[in-house]
């Protein structure tokens, strides 16, 4: 069984889709939790069409039916996790008909989605944007996981919690320490023992406190804490929840340095743009996948003439600051993680050659790797520690819906675009079509818009004109826009820089906007 | 319970190494081919087991990655008690089959296959044919010159992929492909019957009107160049189209996090093609448009100044 959580993997994740798809042929269920009849959902047994914001209620809801039918994993429960009691007493209070009101799902479509996920014998728990891109992200994502521990589908082959990644290397990203409180291999920052690792590695004091996420930073800006800043392959101009605000305060820096593929909208507000070489297919190293697997990418043509690849523009910058790091070689830099990031011990680039990538943990050359995490907590007796159950409210949306904004905007990608479409744009896509406003038919009757027309759509921070496009798979008082088409509608001139504590993430899922017949036809 | 509760600062231990259940035991079945006996697991088929014995069974309908259709007939053995000639690649093994594989019987089959093929079909790009005609001696000139052909022109409507419809033999892998085997579009199907059978959208309407995804894993599994990626068309027709002077680099896609491996043709220091090898876990040789097509962004003259 597949649940598909606020993911259209359809046109976001096709390849993994395929693999989806053939455990359907297989028997296999999917049920798609989604405010939107996506692409995806069509293939789904059950669709779960909640409204935007109200996933916290739905999975409380089925922890508490799976508990009131007793299909709850008691040894499991009993043996690996803790906080079972009190997340038990919690959820009390959520009941389908709780659920119903607040998500807009059926009370027995949520009954039967709990029965069939607690009492499926492998259950894939999988997740993208809609569950993250919220003002209380983290909240959503250890609801859903509060359900695996319930259920135990997790640390088993084929069971688990999947957070499908967007981007190649994403996952990557976070391994090698570019989130705030970690070094590379998740070894957190403040933990006395690991930093004397890595000072001894680099022969200097390193700053014992987290440093800032993305979120963090603007605010730092804000306040006149952050004054510079240097951006590699990153557009916030475009990306940013509140454009209006990235634009003003990264055009207030003291100093920019912009390092990018493409002359991007904030590559034109810097003091300085260092060219940079695609990753992918000018360059050597590697990447690392949704599943964790480390594979290697191959230069296969030379980069344009006064372009460099990213670890020669760092080594320079370093030259030029008196210190020689030497020849920048991929190789090297990838045994340097391997010596301080036991996770990625044994991966030489010899084996990943020869396996053709390997998922870590991998800690010395004779381990395999691992096919899936957590597989501790079913070892008997336990190894390490108790995995927690949380406690989490529902918590609707801070752009709230009312009588002058009564319509939710959400947002997401199409199958033959990407991000800021700075990449994708550039190919010939018969699919490609404008930026449209898309909405119900019926809002197209209620708000008296015909298709095509231009309409503007305002929110409380800004407002656009986009032309109207009617998808039968969106319900009423539900709207859709993409990140695509900044040239043609700014959708993050609308969308709200809530922003999660936890995570530093902005709730780009969920605005509430207003549509006006206007003169621009 | 607190003491025991994860610490943020402090590494989990490490668990047993975590493995995939076995694959089902399957009893193995025994049988001769040209002679030789050969052990295989049950549900394989006489093709897998000539594959063995290192037997080259000629194959165009046929792919690992997709189910058998038997359509084209090149395959065909002889099995002993059997009427008729049977498909390698979808038949069986069965415990006690005799198997011949390369018999007049059989050659001559295949030889009439490829014969039949080459003089209604433009195999120019096709490149198992040459060897497989020089292998069956097949001379498809002997039907004259008045001999029916599926000439038509090239269907050309849109940026991606060009569909060459004079080069198509029918082996249904593009339609399989677009289906239940892989993308599950459906947007192509077998229409018309007899000699006027062909690949088709619904309707017929351009590819712009019909269900593509242009997702290109139909051009994967094309056999003949009948579908073929528009850069590469152009730089046919151009005359610059060189393989020889091309290399492949295996690399992973750009776009999202499934770790799709790209392998990148270049020629001229220019990507001039971009496929995925079968025997890829993540792919099985399939990519999405962006994957196959969405490369373009390298070669745009957008990049900054200094």
């Amino acid at each position: 069984m597949i649940l598909l959580w606020g993911s259209n993997a359809r046109e976001t994740h096709p390849i993994f889709f395929h693999h989806l798809l053939k455990g359907l042929r297989n028997g296999a269920k999917l049920y798609a939790i989604d405010p939107r009849r996506t692409s995806s959902a069509q293939w789904a047994d059950a669709w779960l069409g909640l409204d935007v914001g109200t996933d916290i209620s739905l999975a409380n809801a089925m922890g508490r039916e799976i508990l009131a039918a007793g299909l709850e994993h008691k040894w499991f429960i009993e043996h690996s996790t803790s906080g079972f009691e009190e997340y038990k007493k919690h959820v009390q209070k959520y009941t389908l008909e709780r659920a119903e009101r607040e998500t807009g799902v059926p009370a027995e479509v949520i009954r039967q989605t709990a029965h069939a996920y607690a009492k499926a014998e492998r259950a894939e728990l999988c997740w993208t944007l809609g569950i993250t891109e919220h003002h209380n992200a983290v909240d959503n994502v250890v609801s859903l996981i509060d359900l695996a521990l319930l259920t135990g589908h997790v640390g088993r082959y084929a069971n688990g919690v999947n957070p499908l990644r967007g981007q190649n290397n994403v996952q990557g990203g976070g391994d090698m320490g570019a989130i705030p409180d970690r070094f590379p291999g998740f070894q957190h920052v403040e933990n006395d023992e690991i930093r004397a690792k890595f000072e001894a590695a680099y022969g200097r004091k390193l700053d014992p406190q987290r440093g800032r996420n993305l979120s963090a930073m603007f605010e730092a800006m804000e306040h006149g804490e952050m004054t510079c800043a240097y951006v590699l392959g990153e557009n916030p101009v475009d990306s940013e929840a509140d454009r209006h605000r990235a634009k003003r305060l990264l055009g207030g820096l003291e100093f920019m340095v912009v390092q990018d593929l493409f002359y991007t909208e904030t590559a034109a507000l810097a003091d300085v743009v260092l060219p940079a070489a695609a990753g992918w297919c000018e360059t050597e190293g590697t990447v690392t996948s949704s599943e964790r697997r480390v594979q290697r990418v191959r230069a296969a043509v030379p980069p344009p003439p006064g372009v460099r690849d990213d670890i020669e523009i760092v080594y320079e910058l370093a030259r030029r600051m008196g210190q020689n790091w030497g020849t920048p070689k991929a190789e090297c830099i990838w045994d340097e993680v391997r010596q301080l990031s036991p996770m990625h011990g044994g991966m030489s680039y010899k084996r990943l050659e020869e396996l053709g990538g390997i998922q870590w943990p991998c800690y010395d050359e004779s381990h395999p790797g691992e096919i899936f995490l957590h597989g501790r907590l079913w070892a008997d007796p336990l190894i390490g520690p108790r995995a927690p159950f949380s406690c989490v409210e529902q918590e609707g949306p801070v752009d709230q819906i009312d009588k002058e904004y009564p319509i939710r905007l959400t947002t997401g990608r199409r199958l033959d675009s990407y991000n800021t479409n700075v990449q994708s744009g550039k190919f010939a896509s018969p699919m490609r079509r404008q930026e449209t406003l898309d909405i119900s038919p019926e809002d197209g009757t209620k708000y008296n818009v015909r298709e095509g027309e231009k309409v503007r759509v305002s929110s409380r921070r800004g407002s656009v004109i986009a032309p109207i496009r009617f998808d039968p798979g969106l319900r009423p008082g539900l709207a859709f826009l993409t990140g695509h088409f900044h040239d043609q509608v700014a959708t993050n001139d609308l969308t709200i820089d809530a922003v999660d504590p936890k995570s530093g993430v902005s709730e780009f899922k969920a605005t509430a906007i207003r549509i006006d017949k206007c003169s621009a036809n | 319970m607190s003491d025991l509760a994860p610490k943020a600062l402090i590494p989990v231990p490490r668990g047993p190494v975590p493995e995939a259940p076995p694959p089902r035991k399957r009893a193995m079945v025994e049988l001769k081919i040209d002679g030789k006996t050969v052990s295989v697991p049950e549900g394989s088929t006489i093709l897998d087991a000539a594959r063995k014995l290192g037997i080259d069974t000629p194959t165009l309908c046929f792919l690992d990655t997709l189910t058998p259709v038997n359509v084209c007939r090149v395959c065909v053995v002889e099995l002993e008690g059997s009427r008729t000639l049977v498909p390698a690649c979808s038949r069986k093994a069965e415990p006690g089959m005799s198997i011949k594989t390369d018999s007049e019987r059989v050659r001559l089959s295949r030889r009439l296959v490829l014969e039949f093929l080459a003089s209604s079909v433009d195999v120019s790009t096709a490149p198992q044919f040459p060897g497989y005609s020089e292998r069956y001696g097949a001379d498809p000139e002997r039907f004259g010159a008045k001999a029916e052909t599926v000439k038509q022109p090239v269907k050309i409507d849109n940026d991606l992929y060009v569909r060459d419809y004079s080069k198509c033999i029918l082996c249904y892998k593009c339609v399989e492909a677009c289906g239940v085997d892989a993308q599950n579009t459906f947007a192509i199907a077998v229409a018309g019957r007899g000699f006027d059978a062909h690949i088709s959208t619904e309707f017929d309407t351009p590819l712009t009107n019909s269900a593509c995804v242009y997702c290109g894993n139909c051009i994967g599994v094309c056999p003949t160049g009948a579908l073929m990626f528009k850069s590469e068309y152009e730089m046919r027709q151009a005359g610059t189209w060189n393989e020889s002077r091309q290399t492949q680099t295996d690399t992973i896609c750009p776009y999202c996090g499934v770790g799709c491996d790209l392998t990148v043709h270049e020629q001229e220091g220019k990507i001039v093609k971009i496929t995925s090898p079968l025997d890829h876990s993540v792919t099985h040789g399939n990519l999405c448009i962006k994957g196959r097509f969405g490369y373009r962004f390298v070669e745009v003259n957008s990049k900054p100044k200094k």
